[in-house]
């Protein structure tokens, strides 16, 4: 059995979550054994680019020692075998074409999604 | 400040659900650290972001124990908000809505957060020189 998970809402909680929750359960998932990829759509693409940053946050003396480092995760993700694909319609209308991406990131176009859901018996639309 | 602006703030938010409440932090701070007085209503699932029961963990799939992966928990936030305003002059007036805090379970908050009802957030902006809504999704 394979699932697809497909992310579009972007840096949903990310900063008190210290990562993107549906790429850490996958992460969790893919780590007890499931066949899984990821689809990246919509604004969820922009985690795909290198350079991210998000170190920073502090409220009165707290300070976030241990920021989410998304594109990390994300290839930590392709190094255990998960797919990792993004829309490339969706990069292209951010602007985002010509911005170095993650290593191993996939782009599908919009065009072909059909036949990325079909390759999978789950689909799971977060 | 001898003439300190009073804002009234409203969020309906749990926390690490979006990055709408890290937002209503950093807005909190920002006028905390310029001696505003704040009134804040928490409505519906931003009772949580002061619930004292909060818990940091270690993550196994970051490969970090509870000390080293150090988790954001809103309710020392809370804490941060109160002790920056004091600090800078100011002070905060955060009420938790207790019908959402009952049917929640929130029995628990940090210092410096009470009780109200509904109705206290027509009381905070009344009381504010400007009021803003973090609109929920």
């Amino acid at each position: 059995m394979k699932a697809l998970q497909i992310i579009e809402t972007a840096y949903r909680g990310t900063l008190e979550e210290q990562d993107d929750t549906i790429i850490w359960l996958t992460h969790s998932m893919r780590d007890a054994g499931a066949e899984l990829s990821v689809l990246l759509t919509g604004n969820a693409v922009n985690y795909a680019v290198k350079g991210q940053d998000a170190s920073g946050l502090s409220f009165g003396d707290w300070k976030q020692t241990n920021p989410p480092r998304i594109e990390a995760e994300l290839e930590k993700l392709i190094g255990k075998g998960v797919p990792v694909y993004a829309v490339r319609d969706d990069i292209d209308r951010r602007g985002l074409g010509k911005v170095a991406k993650v290593t191993g990131v996939q782009l599908v176009a919009r065009n072909a999604l059909a036949a990325l859901l079909e390759a999978h018996d789950l689909v799971w639309h977060w | 400040m001898s003439n300190p602006k009073t804002l009234a703030f409203a969020i309906m938010d749990p926390p690490f659900e979006s990055a709408r409440s890290t937002t209503f932090f950093r807005l909190l701070e920002i006028a905390a650290g310029r001696g505003y007085n704040l009134n804040v209503f928490a409505y519906e699932g931003g009772v949580h972001l002061s619930f004292e029961q909060q818990k940091a963990h270690g993550n196994g799939v970051h490969g970090t124990d509870v000390e080293t992966e150090h988790h954001p928990l809103p309710k020392i936030w809370v804490g941060e908000i109160i002790a920056t305003a004091k600090k800078n002059g100011g002070a905060v007036n955060w009420v938790n809505c207790g019908l959402c805090a009952d049917e929640r379970g929130i029995d628990k908050v940090v210092e410096g957060v009470r009780r109200g009802g509904p109705a206290d957030f027509w009381k905070l902006a009344a009381a504010s020189d400007n009021s803003l809504v973090i609109g929920t999704r």
